[in-house]
């Protein structure tokens, strides 16, 4: 079984995005991505109002052992971050897909969209 | 990764893998990094007990009738005062009095035997570096052998506050393990799960975490079922991401990181571990010589007063003047900040002050600290 939900969608910088709707999107990294760091200590995000550009770096989470720059999956402007994850980096370990969420985006680009990988496919890039 | 060609497997591999633990090479070893996270293993040492494979640590024995005044030529303190049973912490230098590695050497001399003996812990990636510096010294003192047993036995340190009633729960016998001193040994015999008789084991009150503990050599065959008797008993397999935060927590340094033949213990801040007594050891000429000189740089110990984690290879800065680099740094969940060790100018090295740490471009206040960062209660 999958630990990466069917209704998300994926990049291979191992991101999951939930768009919604209303044309806003949430961003987080994956299962296996918290998985492959371990504990996360650290969390550094976009400001709110920023506009991020798919592919540019949007901030850093850092586990004890490492580093990894967060990319951004799909371009938009910031509307919020996920304090509490801030506070509380162990969300992200706990919840990958849910509480550990990090930022929520006003899509400028729903075409970028459709570039993003299902879970079946997310699954068979970190396989191989 | 796990195909890596040419790795040591210790004799708990398997262990490792039905504990889930998360295999990486390491100095020519395939070792655990973690099972279940870093910080829960950290935890459990700090708060219970947790038990490490610490079997790719170089293990040999020094055995002939000048074993003694060998090792007083290459080791940077005295043998000769140590008591049969009793070990010692301290350091094979350079005739520069640079770190070739950081040893524990064990006292294991029986009074009515001609022969000298001991047992020498090294460093898993120093191993040959060590077993062939002994070798181009040991011409001049016949009779000596250096034998490497390293791969036909296993070492698991036992690590905590439980960690005395842990061990004492599977030896058979009268004398605890719990009874030894810190730096003590014994032989003892220990019962195993589905295992016939006991089986006898080393066990010595030694560790790298900063708790109180355990660490015991044993036969290979004997390793694996050692490992689940010990699991079984209550402790929390820990993998080396858990060794290294605690260990640095702990103020311990590590060779390769923290120090090398690039430097001396004086400028380690370990000056206490050499005896100065030992006339004969190499490199003394050049430790007495940096004494009288005066140092230029030591390690320090520092603790971020911002988010961040400090890593290998971080400049360190006072102003605009680049002081020093990082050797060691970690997340620290006792003091719940980052923390590390590296070598500044000596001037800029007193406790309290303040310094900057470039963690990939952001310039971070940190604040020098006296080592260790953690002190257990004493109970």
């Amino acid at each position: 079984m999958s630990d990466h939900p069917s209704d998300l969608k994926y990049t291979t910088e191992h991101e999951w995005v939930r768009a919604e709707l209303d044309g806003t999107a949430t961003i987080g990294i994956t299962f296996f991505a918290q998985d492959q760091l371990g504990d996360v200590v650290y969390l550094v995000l976009p400001d709110v109002g920023e506009t991020i550009e798919k592919g540019s770096k949007m901030g850093e989470v850092e586990s004890v052992k490492s580093i990894s720059d967060l990319f951004v999956p799909v371009s938009g402007v910031v509307l919020e971050i996920n304090k509490d994850a801030i506070d509380h980096p162990e969300r992200i370990n706990d919840d990958p897909h849910g509480a550990g969420w990090m930022v929520k985006i006003k899509l400028s680009n729903d075409v970028e969209l459709e570039q993003l990988l299902s879970s079946d496919d997310y699954d068979k890039t970190i396989a191989s | 990764m796990s195909s890596a060609p040419n790795l040591f497997r210790t004799a708990l591999y398997a262990n490792h893998l039905a504990a889930n633990g998360r295999m990486v090479p390491f100095a020519g070893w395939l070792m655990p990094v973690q099972y279940e996270g870093v910080l829960s293993e950290a935890k459990a040492v700090r708060s219970k007990v947790g038990i490490f494979d610490v079997s790719h640590m170089g293990r040999m024995r020094i055995e002939g009738p000048t074993a003694g005044q060998f090792l007083e030529r290459v080791l940077a303190f005295s043998v000769k005062n140590l008591k049969h049973g009793r070990a010692r912490y301290g350091f094979v230098l350079t005739p520069k009095g640079g770190v070739i590695d950081d040893v524990i050497i064990y006292q294991q001399t029986n009074e009515d035997g001609p022969n000298g003996r001991y047992n020498l812990i090294c460093n898993a990636g120093n191993r040959e570096t060590v077993a062939s510096w002994f070798q181009s010294h040991i011409a001049d003192y016949p009779g000596i052998s250096v034998f490497d047993y390293t791969t036909n036995s296993v070492m698991i340190a036992v690590q905590g506050p439980d960690a005395k009633s842990t061990i004492d729960g599977i030896c058979v016998g009268e004398n605890n393990p719990s009874a030894l001193p810190s730096f003590g040994s014994m032989s003892q015999s220990v019962k195993l799960r589905n295992v016939d008789p006991p089986v006898e084991v080393f066990i010595g009150r030694t560790g790298y975490t900063g708790e109180d503990g355990f660490e015991i050599i044993a036969d290979a065959n004997s390793g694996s079922a050692l490992w689940e008797t010990l699991r079984l008993a209550g402790a929390t397999p820990c993998g080396l991401g858990a060794r290294d935060l605690l260990r640095l927590e702990a103020g311990l340094r590590l060779h390769g990181s923290d120090m090398d033949t690039s430097k001396s213990p004086l400028e380690a801040g370990l000056a206490r571990f050499v005896g100065m007594e030992n006339q004969e050891f190499i490199g003394r000429k050049a430790l007495t010589d940096q004494q009288a000189m005066g140092l230029d740089e030591i390690l320090v110990g520092f603790k971020l007063l911002e988010s961040g984690i400090p890593r290998h290879g971080h400049t360190l800065s006072k102003g605009s003047k680049q002081i020093g680099e990082v050797t060691s740094g970690t997340y620290s969940p006792t003091l719940d900040t980052g923390i590390g060790m590296g070598y500044v100018s000596l001037e800029c090295s007193a406790p309290g002050d303040h310094i900057n740490v470039n963690i990939r471009g952001r310039i971070v206040e940190a604040e020098i600290v006296k080592l260790p960062f953690y002190h257990r209660r004493k109970q």
